[in-house]
């Protein structure tokens, strides 16, 4: 007799959930918490965007035609992404190495993009010593740099394991963690198009 | 009652292509919309952060629906209860800094009359 049938609980009508629905799970509970991580730099950000200490403000930093083409990398990127994962789970491989492929192109151009910013910006003095705004601004974006810069990482190493240990059970849950992170960093990128470029070069 | 992970997209093998087609054009075209509110007049100066944040809001909703697969189903409540704490945190974060900053900097005295006081 079952313990849960012994203490009388209901019986779920079926099993535990299969690994892949938990470690998702669990993967969603850590992008959640990370959401959440960069809520405090917005709140940061929101609540020091004016104080620019008599330097450059967003409006004389950003430009957004760099903002759209770093956008568009970004969510082709996330697109790419995602058919990438389809491609695996059908096992068709030579698919999934081209959409990830295009998926590292479109994240590295991106990263390229926003680094160029931030050095054009260091080189005209507006580091992120230079006003409260910058501070708040270069912990943000580089932040999110950041989060892009380790999401690259992991897609080389994904792959290299896909080619290794071919789409195995364990290989397919940690490409779909990957989609989850490298579609909640294009979420992110959307709250900081929006509040801190779109706003800021107003 | 089956569960599904994030990331997870049941439907027939075909339709989840469409999916993410669909989630892309949506995306796509309020993007668009952000731009063109953030640039041109169409909307009254002082409601353009409004309009832009719901547009940003809505963009985010795509994304998850679409690319993160979240819905609404039976199938998907533990990932949606687990948003929705996510959401309540965020709201708190964001809202209270901006609440206890904003009433912080418009009751301090300015830095001047503090080095008067401290003499």
């Amino acid at each position: 007799m079952n313990a849960r049938a012994a203490v009388g609980m209901p019986r779920p009508d079926s099993g535990p959930a299969p690994t892949r629905v938990v470690v998702a799970y669990g993967f969603w509970i850590f992008l959640l918490s990370d959401i959440i991580m960069f809520s405090a730099l917005f709140a940061a950000y929101a609540v020091l965007y004016r104080q620019t200490a008599g330097g450059p403000s967003g409006h004389d930093l950003f430009d957004l035609r760099h903002v759209a083409i770093e956008t568009m990398s970004l969510l082709f990127s996330s697109y790419a992404c995602g058919l990438g994962l389809l491609a695996v789970e059908r096992r068709r491989l030579s698919a999934f190495y081209f959409y990830f492929a295009l998926t590292f192109a479109l994240g590295a151009t991106f990263l390229g993009l926003e680094l160029g910013e931030f050095s054009t910006m260091l080189a005209h003095g507006a580091g992120p010593s230079r006003s409260a705004f910058l501070s708040a601004f270069f912990s943000l974006v580089g932040l999110h740099g950041l989060h892009v810069s380790a999401g690259l990482l992991w897609l080389v190493f994904m792959v290299a394991q896909t080619a290794y240990r071919g789409p195995r059970d364990f290989v397919r849950r940690r490409l779909l963690c990957f989609s989850l992170f490298w579609h909640a960093l294009d979420i992110i990128w959307v709250a900081l198009m929006s509040m801190v470029y779109l706003m800021g070069a107003r | 009652m089956a569960e599904k992970s994030p990331g997870e997209d049941q439907g027939a093998p075909r339709g989840s292509v469409a999916l993410y087609t669909v989630g892309l054009v949506f995306a796509l075209l309020l993007t668009g919309a952000s731009f063109l509110v953030s640039q041109t007049h169409w909307l009254w100066g002082p409601g353009v952060p409004a309009g832009l944040a719901v547009l940003a809001i809505a963009q985010m909703g795509v994304h998850l629906v679409f690319f993160l697969h979240i819905s609404t189903g039976a199938d998907n409540t533990n990932n949606v209860v687990a948003l929705a704490f996510g959401l309540l945190v965020v709201t708190l974060v964001v809202s209270g800094s901006l609440w206890i900053m904003g009433h912080l900097d418009a009751n301090m005295l300015p830095a001047s009359a503090i080095m008067e006081m401290q003499r």
